[in-house]
């Protein structure tokens, strides 16, 4: 069986003044895949190490990290690609509870807020609104973000203003919902948008689209968003 | 040291399909509400629902919701609660229109209507022909539901209490619900959640197992605490295996597979499934599926070098339905079977998937327990839904696609009657009982102090291998036997975990120390109500007692924790507004 070196950024608040990068070796058993499994082993060799996890099959967004140097999901990356030692660090750019956890707070007050909802103030029809499968098929590509987080703390804009500009996660979103045939509220939700930082800090890096474990594109939403701000402008 | 206390009219346990629900009524009918989730609501489980949410919209076919009440009468094997069945059937047309409503992003027919698609054990007219009733969003309707409902709570500036950990319950002196201790999990704080009404609603436990397609968060929680305040859990029994979990990795492929027209093969190349099930074949419901499969290896028509598993087709559907309707599941196969289904088919195995036991409550989301006399008297302040809750609408065996309308059709009706319940009957909170956070204490000071105990994941370990081997597809008395015996053993285990890590931050051993009290109390409680059921009756297959005895277990177990006793109470034979459906052969 083979063995397999880590570095893990390890930080404990109550007891490190400063973060440090701990070595760890392992042996690989056959159902050692997926990141995923071998982290959870370390765990329960060292109940120390700290990370969030639940679904482990990339859906419910909670293991993102930042995986020799790029983002991404541990439950979905296969161990046997990574080259060693393989080096694991809290997704950039967010300030750090512990170890690998770091705190969304920022990150969620962006997605909120670009209004992540239908708005549809008309009188709510008997049955479903209507809707054509073309019509549908425009939130394909936008509406199955999981909110992991690894395209807005790989965008070097959000780094520098997170406060400021809403993030390509936040943006997918937003597009997501002018795209939509039954909202109602495009014009406030360019209105909304129409600043020098929340969506014009977007300087297509591209950095958001490489890294999304969902294989979206926040770039072409956020370009989709830009001309429709172009458009309405003449 | 005083534990803070904070007050709420209403506080809701979890954040999946049902607890956003029932909290979307709770705001936006003013009542102060806090919703605490032990992880960011759209992690919840119900994200990871692939396949549809039933109901008998008739968008691509005639359908009624009389058929779907008989559907899921004859898939519990006759143990659902008929009055919750069809209050539950006869609401699922508009709590899908309300989602889509609320913007759930549904597939569309060409007539601009919601997708439907067929699935296992849902016919036409009592049985005859499959039908479509599943309403899906591609195979991610779970992940569409539950952002849908997210969002729709952030519209309602929902107060969440997000990476908050409850761990007991809080009940007085006259057995009411004041409350729930809860911890903080960034900060490692315990506090105290007074309130007029609680509801839980924390999902699945699929972890009991070792083998599950369930999350790592779902150790059932809302049961270990209903339990460790002296409530009953109901019809334990009952674990649902999914006929297709990917083999050796355990996550789900959907049901929807067979229902866009996947068969299932063994090593023959044969399509069993018409053997056992000549009229829905592949479409049948789950319990009678999985056990096809088992018989199947078990006499050695299984695939694979170890003849353990049978394969999935669909690269017979073509790229375009498979991409379009089948995106999600063409991934994990890649991903976790190591095949492209557009050209391969897919390693899979039963692998426990759902409970269909749970807290017993009523059609309105009242817990209720013996007392009395009544079997069924109100828990005061006490309400569940969804997968926690025992309704019971599933009985022995819950059809696919019933859980996400369950969420959502209760979840409501809970939030509803706790909305009655509070300004009806509840103008000022009950005192807390003094030392309310004692056992919570307790057991935080328990880790805090213990030392040269054994490592939770090993007790954990031990305990899924006896779940597994005791309580699968296939259960004999014996076997049962030894089961209750050795669970015991792991129980007192669990008593002396230790870890290592004592500190307060976001410490996660301590949380899945935590949990792990909540999982043993699952087990027992399975094993112990497998135990004592002595007949086969959907997911309980036993072998002692082959068939169905309806004349002396037409009745739904309850196990207590005190002693590790059962009691039973009767089926809701009385539906709200319709005839009774009688008892009959399960054929398919
Ligand atoms: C892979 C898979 C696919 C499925 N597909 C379908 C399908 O297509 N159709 C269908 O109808 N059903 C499906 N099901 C079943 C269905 O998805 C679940 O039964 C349902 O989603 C459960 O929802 P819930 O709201 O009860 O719980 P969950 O969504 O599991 O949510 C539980 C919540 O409780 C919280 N919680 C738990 N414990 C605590 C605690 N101690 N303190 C604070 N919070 C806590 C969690 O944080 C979470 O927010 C599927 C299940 C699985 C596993
Ligand atoms: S393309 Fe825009 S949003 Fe994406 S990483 Fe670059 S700057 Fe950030
Ligand atoms: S767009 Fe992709 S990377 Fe960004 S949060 Fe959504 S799923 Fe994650
Ligand atoms: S654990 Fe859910 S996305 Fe990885």
């Amino acid at each position: 069986m083979a063995t397999i070196r880590f570095s893990i950024y390890r930080y404990n608040p109550e007891a490190d003044a400063k973060p440090y990068m701990q070595d760890y070796e392992i042996e690989l058993g056959p159902k050692d895949i997926k990141l995923l499994d071998v982290i959870n082993k370390l765990k329960a060799m060292d109940d120390t190490l700290s990370f969030r996890r639940s679904c482990r099959e990339g859906i419910c967004g909670s293991d993102a990290m930042n995986i020799n140097g790029k983002n991404g999901l541990a439950c979905i990356t296969n161990v046997a690609d990574l080259s060693q030692p393989v080096t694991l660090r809290p997704l950039p750019g967010l300030p750090v509870i512990r170890d690998l956890i770091v705190d969304m707070t920022q990150f969620f007050k962006q997605y909120h807020s670009i209004k992540p909802y239908v708005i549809n103030d008309s009188p709510r029809p008997e049955r479903e609104r209507l809707q054509s499968p073309e019509q549908r098929k425009e939130l394909d590509g936008l509406y199955e973000c999981i909110l992991c987080a690894c395209c807005s703390t790989s965008c070097p804009s959000f780094w520098w203003n997170p406060d400021k500009f809403v993030g390509p996660a936040g943006l997918l979103a937003a597009y997501r919902f002018i795209a939509d045939t039954r909202d109602e509220a495009t014009s406030e939700r360019l209105d909304n948008l129409e600043d020098p930082y929340r969506l014009f800090r977007c300087h297509t890096i591209m950095n958001c689209v490489d890294v999304c474990p969902k294989h979206l594109n926040p770039t072409r939403a956020i370009g989709k968003i830009k001309d429709l701000m172009v458009k309405r402008a003449i | 040291m005083g534990v803070p206390v904070r007050r709420f009219d209403a506080v809701i346990v979890g954040g999946g399909g049902a607890g956003l629900r029932a909290a979307l009524q709770l705001s936006e009918s003013g009542l102060k509400t806090a919703v605490l989730s032990k992880v960011f609501p759209t992690r919840s489980h119900t994200v990871a629902a692939q396949g549809g949410i039933s109901a008998s919209l008739g968008n691509v076919q005639e359908d009624h919701w009389e058929w779907h009440m008989y559907d899921t009468v004859k898939g519990s094997d006759w143990l659902g609660d008929q009055d919750a069945i069809e209050y539950m059937c006869r609401k699922a047309p508009e709590a899908v229109i309300e989602l889509e409503h609320f913007g759930m992003p549904f597939d569309r027919l060409e007539n601009g209507k919601i997708y439907q698609r067929p699935f296992g054990g849902h016919t036409q007219h009592n049985g005859k022909t499959p039908v479509q009733r599943a309403c899906a969003a591609a195979d991610r309707t779970g992940h569409a539901m539950l952002h849908t409902l997210y969002q729709r709570n952030v519209r309602a500036n929902t107060q969440f209490f997000v990476e908050w950990m409850a761990l007991d319950l809080i009940r007085d002196a006259d057995g009411d619900v004041v409350g729930v201790t809860a911890l903080e999990m960034e900060t490692g704080e315990i506090y105290i959640f007074h309130a007029k009404a609680v509801l839980f609603a924390t999902g699945g436990a699929g972890r009991i197992y070792s083998a599950s397609t369930n999350a790592f968060i779902n150790t059932g929680d809302g049961l270990g605490m209903a339990v460790r305040a002296g409530l009953p859990l109901e019809d334990m029994e009952f674990w649902q295996f999914h006929p297709t979990g990917v083999a050796g990795a355990g996550v789900l492929i959907t049901e929807g597979v067979r229902g866009e027209g996947g068969i299932l093969l063994n090593a023959d190349g044969e399509r069993f499934m018409e053997r056992y099930a000549p009229n829905l074949k592949d479409l049948a419901p789950r319990d009678f599926v999985s056990r096809s499969m088992e018989l199947e290896v078990l006499e050695g028509r299984g695939c694979g070098p170890h003849k353990d598993y049978v394969l999935l087709k669909l690269d017979h559907l073509g790229p375009d339905i498979i991409n379009q309707r089948l995106p999600g599941i063409r991934e994990i196969a890649i991903k976790f079977a190591g095949v492209d289904p557009i050209k391969d088919p897919i390693p899979v195995i039963p692998t426990c998937h759902y409970m269909m036991g749970g807290i017993p409550t009523n059609w309105r989301g009242e817990v209720v327990m013996p007392k009395g006399g009544d079997p069924e008297s109100r828990v005061n302040g006490f309400y569940a839904a969804g997968e926690c809750a025992c309704a019971s609408v599933h009985g022995a065996n819950r059809l696919g696609t019933n859980s996400l309308l369950d969420l959502v059709v209760f979840g409501k009706s809970a939030g509803d009657h706790m909305i009655d319940y509070i300004r009806g009957e509840m103008p000022d909170w009950k005192p807390l009982p003094a030392d309310a956070a004692g056992p919570s204490l307790a057991r935080i000071a328990r880790l805090d102090n213990q030392t040269g105990g054994e490592d939770v994941a090993e007790v954990r370990a031990a305990m899924q291998r006896t779940v597994q081997s005791r309580a699968g597809v296939f259960r004999n008395a014996a076997n049962m036997a030894l089961g209750v015996e050795e669970i015991a053993a792991v129980a007192e285990r669990a008593k002396f975990t230790q870890i290592k890590d004592k500190s307060k931050v976001f410490n996660t051993a301590r949380t899945e120390a935590l949990e792990l009290d909540n999982l043993i109390e699952i087990a027992v409680a399975t094993l112990v109500a497998a135990d004592g059921r002595k007949e086969s009756r959907g997911a309980h297959a036993h072998d002692d007692f082959p068939h169905r005895d309806d004349e002396n277990w037409m009745k739904h177990s309850l196990f207590f924790g005190e002693g590790r006793r059962m009691e039973y109470k009767p089926v809701h034979t009385r539906p709200l507004t319709v005839d009774y459906i009688p008892p009959k052969e399960r054929t398919f």
